[in-house]
């Protein structure tokens, strides 16, 4: 089955949806998205989005930008980081003319707190920065933007899953999806393509990321030759639930919460003398690790405290109910009284597809452009992220670049025809479900799963070195072995979820390999990429973007220059 | 702990009536209840299906009839439900296959209460103000994850399937109540006609099933006093 658009968005989180909305009344417009738009993983955002509106005290984006820089690690580009931290701002003001529900302060304007690494005057003091709706933002964006693109008569192909991206003579020309509902392909012929189908935390065994973030946009454009970047960078966000990885916002910290080793002692005194609890990710993540490993985690086990036991019942009911609730119901502790052990959780890809700063994806050093296709949110990698996010700027960055992407493929679909469509657009996809229906292999997809999850995060999660990624590697081959005799029990048409699964399963496959071939040759420290091996930020010889093509010989980097504009790179500390 | 997990099959493709699946395995007593089910998907029967992501209660996927309750089966622990539980697909939608049902029908009902902010006066250049006390009227109800639970729990639904149902007057009231909307009467209309929220006859099973604690019933209440104070 073959339709005809102007521009597909291929998932409808938050950055789908916003391109979404920008294109509706540019032309024929399809969102195609293998969950419903509400349940995308955007509505799990807790703590809020940045942008320095001031409404409690004075702020400047420019303080916004030197803050990202700097908890990038130097290797976000700043001409992109300059836009993010600019237009964040009515962003923002867009959101609440939309009708997002915020917090407010006193005199009824939105309410801000501070989150890690966000300072006033240039990393003085922490700043109130995070705009936010208690502690659901995600759910209060994603809620709202699906209402706008509902107002605005965005049509919605729900529960479509797609397999492939069609290229043709150097052109986008759409992506081949299957239905859930009949299992049937369908062909999506278009101008232009974003792709905006979210992270891949599901390639560890602790993470934050629903079932559903197994990276597919990536590895769909990575196995069609697109490189992906800068892929060794992953998130460990400090303050996962023990063992289930569900998140507690670092909105519990920017309210007071401190974090606590087996002597009660609040060790990022220790690390981050300025900003304590609230210093960036990467490092009370390590902090955490470090804590554990000099034998003071809890009862010698792999946990630290949270505790939020001075907040008070009120603050904690008022200003994060959620997470609240969520502690009270997976761990059966009340937080006004008892410490929550946490422990760090695979979060957020800094890398992903590379794009320019309209979301045009670039396939190369030279920033070479594939006419029609985009991308945009956690599966681009603008890159305003570089080696390290600063919590609140990824909803800053899957509306600003989510709108920038849909802008100009607005333009694009304007002033180009239809690329023209092979005779057999869908042969790829038939193929990889033919014989993922008919295996006939013995290999459950959940135990191979498993042990891809586990080994990624003993080997190549917070720590790092030559050893472990050179142990993965081989591990990464027995894996592939493994799924390649994969074990298929439903063979049916409709809403064969297994199917899927065995198909999410290959894509993480893929994108653990480029990860740990990312990280073997990236011989330095840097952000969320720890190599005990090479504990030194190196900017000599990697102040410089990876980019990994998936080759016939398996993976082949290259690199590309970051974009320095107003701040020179300078040893980080806090 | 030893568990026995009995759910409601049912595939199209290959049976002619729905039957029960048996499955007995080994357990956290802390485990959620989807965690159960990715077992027996996993390693016991991979033909099982049902919808799921976020696995911690905030995307709604995977509401369904628990023990003979709605409830979301990534928010209940299984030392909450005992050692023999029941699954079967919330009541009133079409089962598509085992716990999977038809929610098209669910979102019609939720697009039809115009869920969006509708204003006419023009947007300041910043944001509009709102007190704390203005935002806190709606905030119960902005807290609704479409999950489906509140609705396929209430008999009103049941026994006449053109109602809107609660979860559609929960998001009406996030806008009839939200100071900054310009499309109350709009809504209030909707609300008014035969199929809305007359039909709601107070029996407060959509409040115990509503997995994010939202007082629907009073939700309800208070657009039902809106109507009536419209036409005093
Ligand atoms: C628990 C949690 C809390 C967070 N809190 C914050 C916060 O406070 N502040 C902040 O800035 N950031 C936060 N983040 C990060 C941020 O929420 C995400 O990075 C962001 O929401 C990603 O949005 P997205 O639109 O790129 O993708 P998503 O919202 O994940 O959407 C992906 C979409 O793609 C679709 N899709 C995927 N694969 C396919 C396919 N093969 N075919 C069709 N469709 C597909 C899905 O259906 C979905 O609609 C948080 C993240 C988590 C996990
Ligand atoms: S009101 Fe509660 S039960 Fe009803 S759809 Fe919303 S979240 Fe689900
Ligand atoms: S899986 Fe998201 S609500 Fe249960």
């Amino acid at each position: 089955m073959v339709h005809r658009y102007d521009a597909l968005i291929i998932g409808a989180g938050g950055a789908g949806l916003m391109a979404a909305l920008q294109l509706s009344s540019h032309g024929r417009v399809a969102a195609i998205s293998k969950l419903y738009p509400t349940r995308s993983h955007t509505g799990a955002a807790q703590g809020g989005i940045g942008a320095a509106l001031g409404n409690h005290e004075e702020d400047h984006w420019e303080w916004h930008m030197f803050d990202t820089v700097k908890g990038s690690d130097y290797l976000a580009d700043q001409d992109a980081v300059e836009i993010l931290c600019r237009e964040a701002i009515e962003t923002v003001y867009d959101l609440e003319h939309w009708g997002l529900p915020f917090s407010r302060t006193p005199e009824g304007k939105i309410a801000q707190r501070p989150f890690g690494g966000h300072t006033r005057e240039f990393g003085k003091a922490p700043v109130r920065r995070s705009c936010y709706a208690a502690d659901r933002t995600g759910h209060m964006i994603l809620q709202t933007m699906y209402q706008q693109c509902l107002k605005n008569q965005v049509h919605f192909y729900d529960e479509y899953h797609v397999l492939d991206l069609l290229i043709e003579q150097g052109r986008c020309a759409g992506v081949v999806a299957l239905c859930l509902a009949t299992g049937e392909l369908h062909t999506f012929h278009a101008k232009a393509v974003v792709f905006a189908t979210g992270g891949c935390g599901r390639m560890f065994s602790v993470t934050s990321n629903a079932h559903a973030l197994t990276g597919d946009g990536m590895g769909v454009v990575l196995r069609r030759g697109i490189p992906l970047e800068d892929m060794e960078f992953f998130q460990f966000h400090p303050t996962g639930i023990y063992k289930m990885g569900i998140l507690l916002s670092e909105a519990a910290r920017g309210e007071g919460s401190v974090l606590r080793n087996k002597n009660g002692e609040r060790f990022m005194e220790r690390y981050a003398p300025t900003l304590l609890d609230l210093a960036p990710r990467d490092m009370v993540s390590r902090a955490i690790y470090r804590e554990i490993r000099e034998g003071r985690g809890i009862g010698g086990k792999n946990y630290v405290h949270l505790d939020m036991t001075h907040l008070g019942r009120e603050v904690l009911d008022m200003k994060l109910p959620d997470i609240t609730d969520f502690v009270r119901t997976y761990l059966g502790i009340e937080p006004a009284k008892e410490l929550i052990p946490v422990q760090p959780t695979a979060h957020y890809a800094m890398g992903g597809i590379p794009t320019d700063n309209d979301g045009r994806v670039v396939i190369d050093e030279k920033h070479t452009p594939l006419p029609g296709l985009y991308a945009a949110g956690e599966t681009a990698c603008v890159s305003v992220h570089g080696a390290n996010r600063l919590g609140t700027n990824s909803l800053v960055d899957i509306l600003v670049f989510g709108r920038r992407s849909g802008r100009h493929a607005a333009r694009f679909i304007k002033e180009n025809d239809l690329p023209p469509l092979s005779a057999k657009p869908e042969e790829r996809s038939r193929e990889i479900i033919a014989r993922l229906l008919s295996s006939q292999g013995q290999e459950r997809g959940a135990d191979i799963r498993e042990s891809l999850q586990n080994e990624m995060m003993d080997k190549a999660s917070v720590f790092r070195d030559a050893g472990t990624l050179m142990a993965m590697r081989e591990k990464l081959k027995e894996i592939r072995d493994r799924y390649a005799n994969v074990k298929i029990e439903d063979r049916g048409a409709k809403y064969n979820t297994q199917l899927l699964e065995i198909f999410e399963l290959g894509i993480l496959i893929d994108l653990a390999d480029v990860l740990v071939e990312g990280a073997l040759a990236r011989q330095e420290s840097r952000g969320a990429h720890s190599r005990e091996d090479f504990p030194k930020r190196d900017d000599a010889n990697f102040l410089k973007h990876t980019l990994a093509y998936l080759g016939p010989r398996g993976i082949q980097l290259a690199y590309k220059p970051v974009t320095v504009t107003r701040f020179e790179p300078k040893e980080r500390k806090y | 702990m030893q568990m026995t997990l009995k759910i409601r099959r049912f595939n199209p493709e290959k049976d002619a009536e729905p039957w029960w699946g048996e499955y007995q395995f080994e357990a956290e007593p802390t485990d959620r209840l989807l965690d159960a089910l990715n077992h027996v998907k996993w390693y016991l029967d991979g033909t099982l299906t049902y919808r799921r992501s976020c696995a911690h209660g905030v995307c709604g996927s995977d509401a369904m009839l628990i023990n003979g309750r709605n409830g979301l089966a990534c928010k209940l622990l299984l030392k909450n439900l005992g050692s023999r539980i029941t699954v079967e697909p919330m009541r009133g939608f079409r089962v598509i296959k085992d716990l999977l049902v038809d929610m098209e029908f669910f979102f019609d009902k939720y697009r039809a209460i115009k869920p969006y902010l509708i204003t006419n006066s023009p947007e300041p250049d910043q944001e509009r103000l709102q007190s704390p006390e203005d935002r806190e009227k709606f905030d119960d109800t902005t807290k609704c994850i479409l999950c489906g639970a509140c609705t396929t729990a209430c008999p009103s639904f049941w026994a006449n399937p053109d109602y809107v149902g609660p979860a559609a007057i929960v998001n009406a009231h996030r806008f009839i109540f939200d100071s900054r909307d310009e499309g109350k009467e709009e809504r209030l209309d909707i609300m008014n006609s035969t199929e809305g929220v007359w039909r709601c006859r107070t029996i407060f099973n959509c409040v115990e099933a509503c997995p994010r604690g939202i007082n629907v019933t009073r939700a309800i209440g208070e657009v039902k006093k809106a109507l009536l104070f419209r036409k005093a």
